[in-house]
């Protein structure tokens, strides 16, 4: 009789306890989902009011040949852009992937200079583009006498993105078989060769990945390029023997360092919201694009 | 020939990795050569605790942009590491198949997008509705940290993400085994072996944070004292140094790169706290 009692109680405590059980399993499922739901909630609200109340705004005068004060047109700020990335890639890409095949196929394991690369890396990518900013103003404008021109700031975002180079290119070239290296070296290829040959031509998807992601950067940024590249809103011109070209040593302003500009003097919002969205529409192709091309490099 | 040509490039790959070397030499010398002389002009006392900054009158004290960093950051985290961390135990253990194809490219979008954008979205969208709801300006510490706090989830969401997958999956196996549910297994059995990873993520997060620049100003307000409240103005000092660049000559240029050097040593603290934490982590 007492033992019945028992265990109908021990029953009952049970029952208790997977009561409980379930409803912290609930609070946590319904933690987890609000947080997800909040975050993408807020992602949608951001592109989905700058598409909305900019894309009305978007006027072809905006995209007239040369700025003035009248027409505010961002197209001398796209050509800067385009610049700049090209700029900052011919500097960042070569020293990153040669780099990174220095790391991964040329150092010895145990090798000094790997940890103490391996360690500048790591705290380049952590400084904060505002120093690099500083730093780029004060070396390449102030020290190299350059003043304000987009060479200053092709450098320096070429250090700023160096990092990303560097990384996900030792990871392309990490993720390339040994039997690859092997084989070549089988038939008798010196180490350069194989690089050059067999190495790099089957890491270039992943390569190719991280140099877009780089581009983005390039795109968005501001602070690094507010005294680097300095805030004139024409295309930066110089006479060489009567034709008019593009001069690197003047100053130019991209995109994003133009809608800074165009916030700033607080005049110019609808347009404001016009380059909103062709730099939010730049940077969502630039993601897609990587990430496609990420993509194909996993299948194959 | 052959030989010679190995050897040549050899030396260039090589030359090539020194180039992060020389950078972070060159970074260092120019900010620190530039600026210690400046800190030491206005005294490190007077310009690391110096309550007023009135570069008119040649006072440069910026303990309160040193201040106005720290709770900008401390805010931030407050917004963003605890609904990060649920996003990433989401994005690792609760989220459909389906839907993370999807998830996934959208929260790496969200580390795409540039701080001037988020900036903008800020002021025209975050700073209304503090406005609105407080009757501030709604230009503040309280907007600066909410916009922070959405800044930092990606690179949050992103490492912990990792951090939980890395788990072996017999933690929570074994916690499955012993009766539990799934929920209270993730949470209890592979959260707490994911920690190291997760505050890796953190630090991280407050480096962006700390970091941060332009969205910043945009929705800080930025005077430059110390605030009373969650809805009072504050300046960072990233902000010091943007706002007042373009034009400060002599000593209160100085002041500003002293300012970036202040910010470069918080910097390379946090960084060392990442590295440290790394560390731990692979040898544990």
């Amino acid at each position: 009789m007492v033992k019945t009692m028992k265990t109908k109680e021990n029953l009952r405590k049970e029952k208790d306890n997977l009561r409980s059980q379930k409803i912290t399993a609930g609070i946590l499922r319904g933690l987890v989902s609000i947080s997800m739901l909040i975050t993408v909630a807020v992602l949608i609200a951001l592109i989905g009011y700058i598409l909305i109340k900019g894309i009305p705004n978007l006027k072809p005068s905006l995209f007239a040949w040369e700025y003035n004060t009248e027409n505010v047109s961002m197209t001398p700020a796209i050509i800067n852009t385009i610049v700049m990335t090209f700029a900052a890639l011919l500097f960042a890409v070569p020293v990153g992937v040669f780099s990174a095949i220095y790391l991964v196929e040329y150092a010895r394991r145990g090798n000094k200079l790997v940890g103490i690369v391996r360690m500048t890396t790591e705290t380049l990518s952590g400084i904060p583009s505002i120093v690099y900013g500083l730093f780029g103003y004060l070396m390449f404008g102030v020290a190299f006498h350059w003043g304000y021109s987009m060479l200053s700031g092709a450098l320096t975002l070429a250090i700023m993105v160096l990092p990303s180079v560097m990384r996900t290119t030792e990871e392309a070239l990490k993720a390339v078989p040994d039997s690859y290296r092997e084989g070549s070296f089988g038939l008798g290829a010196g180490r350069l060769r194989t690089v050059f040959v067999i190495i790099l031509p089957s890491a270039i998807p992943g390569i190719l990945a991280g140099v877009i992601l780089a581009i983005g950067r390039i795109t968005g940024e501001t602070a690094a390029l507010i005294y680097t590249a300095g805030t004139v809103a024409g295309i930066p011109t110089t006479s060489l023997g009567g034709v008019s070209v593009y001069d690197m040593m003047g100053s130019g302003r991209t995109l994003a360092i133009h809608m800074y500009a165009l916030l700033n003097e607080g005049l110019y919002m609808n347009e404001a919201y016009a380059t909103a969205v062709v730099l939010l529409v730049m940077v969502l192709l630039i993601n897609a694009l990587s990430a496609f091309v990420a993509k194909k490099f996993t299948r194959s | 020939m052959k030989d010679l040509k190995e050897a040549l490039m050899h030396v260039v790959f090589m030359i090539a990795a020194c180039v992060s070397i020389l950078a972070v030499a060159l970074i260092c010398i120019f900010l620190f050569a530039n600026g210690l002389p400046a800190i030491a002009k206005i005294g490190p006392v007077e310009f690391l605790t110096g309550m007023r900054w009135k570069p008119m009158n040649e006072i440069f004290g910026i303990f309160p942009m040193i201040v106005g960093s720290i709770y900008v950051t401390a805010g931030a985290i407050v917004v963003g590491v605890p609904v990060g961390i649920l996003c990433a135990v989401y994005m690792a253990k609760f989220c459909p198949k389906k839907i993370y194809p999807i998830l996934k490219p959208a929260i790496e979008l969200m580390a795409g997008i540039p701080s001037i954008v988020y900036g903008f979205f800020g002021l025209v969208v975050i700073v209304p509705i503090v406005q609105d709801l407080t009757g501030s300006s709604g230009k503040s510490m309280l907007t600066a940290s909410i916009l922070l706090g959405i800044m930092i989830l990606p690179t949050i969401i992103g490492v912990s993400e990792s951090a939980i997958r890395a788990v072996p999956e017999s933690y929570y196996e074994g916690a499955l085994a012993l009766g539990d549910t799934h929920e209270r297994s993730v949470f209890f059995a592979v959260l707490p072996a994911a920690k190291s990873g997760i505050m890796a993520g953190v630090i991280l997060g407050v480096g962006r944070a700390i970091g941060e620049t332009m969205a910043v100003i945009m929705v800080a307000g930025n005077q430059p004292i110390i605030p009373g409240s969650l809805l009072e103005g504050v300046r960072t000092m990233t902000a010091n140094i943007v706002l007042e660049m373009g034009y400060a000559a002599g000593l209160h240029r100085e002041a500003l790169i002293a300012t970036g050097v202040v910010l470069f040593v918080f910097i390379l603290i946090i960084n060392l706290l990442f590295s440290l934490i790394k560390k731990g982590d692979n040898n544990g």
